[in-house]
């Protein structure tokens, strides 16, 4: 065969493991033990930290890329892809990440931000990248980058669904109303969101986000899960919700059939049953620190 | 015709959009009722491990197979090859297939994200090249002999056919191409 002919990191072959992952929830571990129960549950991939999200919050201080060994760890009893955590702009911890072999990239506001004003410039990647948005501008800003996953923010480590909802609803609003827009006002769409022109243009041609759009940040339920599969994601990031609560492998699985039966209520009342006790969570209003506030 | 398309999980709304480009009924099948006037399934792209988990939680396994054997057209794509592969190298001890190409497949064989490719592949039911998506693809690294190779790369086949089972590595569904969809439909009529 002609070798000249195949290419790799390509955008659609980037693009297509997101359109692979679609209708699948995939689960924050901090451990290899971890990593085995979320694929027995039947997590369509895994991503691999130090902390999950509501343990950083009690820590506090400076939450960087997890150490490669303990990636490693994950990679070898998992099958399914692995995916790790850059700090906002840090490249040199996304370089890292790719040389590890990680199936994706999360530049994640989860961890603290090294770069105050530029995200990485994820074009430069073979490796897919997937990024937090809390509204379109911020989710087509990070496409323009390079992103070939949107997952709306939500407010990670809290167990608390509302600021899902809300990033959810603000992102699939907006792609609605610029689908009714006229040339005249997708203009001034670009403009109001400062997000590029051809981006708005494709959005009012095919009335979807150019790339596939997960949700995260608060989902500790089956009906979370369901809640943002209803509301238009097309697959649910699942971090600290399982493993903060009482018994996470059977939370876990419940969750996966939740989100494929995500319409069917009778199916979501069975998996719901006796599942003990989701993570405790914080209230919105009593957070210090606002996750969902980085990434410019 | 209505075509089902297995939704448990993965790209099966791709599926869907390029069997209405091609004119034909698709069903989302989600539970066993949702197999009730399909005269062909297609098992999408999506994660082998997390699918065959909910073939059995949906109860789906059993009323699937018997369809098959009664003759009904499947196509399976990347991790759908895989659920209708004979033999599943390193994969997981609980993972279940539907065994009907003789073939064995290694999950992930052509390695991680990274090495994942597109290419222009020669196949012997299409005229010109197809150009193929390959994600964290399956290899084939075994072929029985009443398994026809309908083509190749590296040397290796990447798309597959055995009775009344259509197999590929790769993902048309994610391609601008609707020849190999319409190779199955043609399987169905």
């Amino acid at each position: 065969m002609n070798e000249q002919s195949t290419t790799t990191g390509t955008p659609l072959v980037k693009r297509g493991l997101a359109e692979m992952l679609k209708g699948g929830v995939i689960m924050d571990v901090v451990n290899a033990e971890q990593a085995k129960i979320a694929e027995d549950a039947g997590a369509v991939a895994v991503m691999a930290l130090e902390r999950v999200p509501a343990d950083i919050r009690v820590d506090g201080g400076v939450a960087r890329m997890s150490d490669p060994e303990m990636i490693e760890g994950i990679q070898e009893v998992c099958t399914i892809p692995v995916m790790a955590k850059a700090r906002i702009g840090h490249f040199v911890e996304a370089q890292i990440l790719q040389s590890l072999g990680v199936d994706y990239i999360d530049e994640s506001e989860v961890l603290t931000p090294a770069d105050e004003t530029h995200h990485i410039d994820k074009w430069a990647f073979k490796v897919p990248f997937v990024c937090g948005a809390t509204n379109l501008g911020e989710a087509l800003r990070r496409i323009s980058e390079g992103a070939c996953m949107i997952r709306s923010k939500g407010e990670a480590g809290t167990g608390d669904v509302v600021q899902a909802v809300r990033h959810l609803r603000t992102i699939t609003g907006d792609i609605k109303k610029i689908t009714q827009a006229d040339q005249a006002e997708l203009f001034e769409w670009a403009k109001q969101l400062q997000a590029p022109l051809p981006l708005i243009q494709e959005i009012a041609e095919t009335g979807e986000l150019p790339v596939p759009l997960f949700c995260a940040g608060g989902l500790a339920t089956p009906a979370d899960a369901a809640l943002a599969m209803q509301l238009g994601a097309d697959a649910v990031f699942v971090g600290s919700g399982i493993f903060k609560s009482a018994d996470p492998a059977p939370r876990a699985r419940a969750i996966v059939e939740a989100t494929t039966n995500y319409m069917d209520a009778a199916i979501l009342a069975k998996v719901s049953r006796g599942l003990g006790a989701p993570m405790t969570g914080i209230g919105m209003d009593e957070l210090d620190v606002k996750f969902e506030d980085r990434g410019w | 015709m209505t075509v089902g398309v297995l939704a448990l999980q993965g790209a099966f709304k791709a599926h869907v959009s390029k069997l209405k480009l091609l004119g034909v009924a698709a069903k989302e099948v989600r539970v066993p009722a949702d197999l009730d006037g399909i005269t062909g399934l297609i098992m999408p792209g999506g994660e082998s491990t997390t699918i065959s988990k909910l073939l059995e939680s949906s109860e789906l396994f059993n009323p699937i197979a018997q369809r098959i054997d009664d003759g009904m057209a499947v196509f399976g794509t990347c991790a759908g090859l895989i659920l209708l592969a004979s033999s599943i190298e390193d994969g997981r001890a609980d993972q279940r297939s539907f065994g009907r190409l003789d073939i064995d497949v290694q999950r992930n064989g052509y390695g991680s994200q990274i090495e994942s490719f597109e290419t222009d592949l020669e196949t012997t039911v299409t005229l010109e090249p197809f150009h193929a998506v390959f994600i964290r693809a399956p290899r084939i690294s075994r072929v029985g002999p009443d398994v026809d190779v309908l083509a190749e790369t590296r040397d290796e086949p990447v798309l597959v056919r055995q009775g009344n089972a259509l197999g590929a590595a790769f993902h048309p569904e994610l391609s601008q191409d609707l020849r190999i969809h319409h190779i199955f439909l043609e399987s169905i009529a």
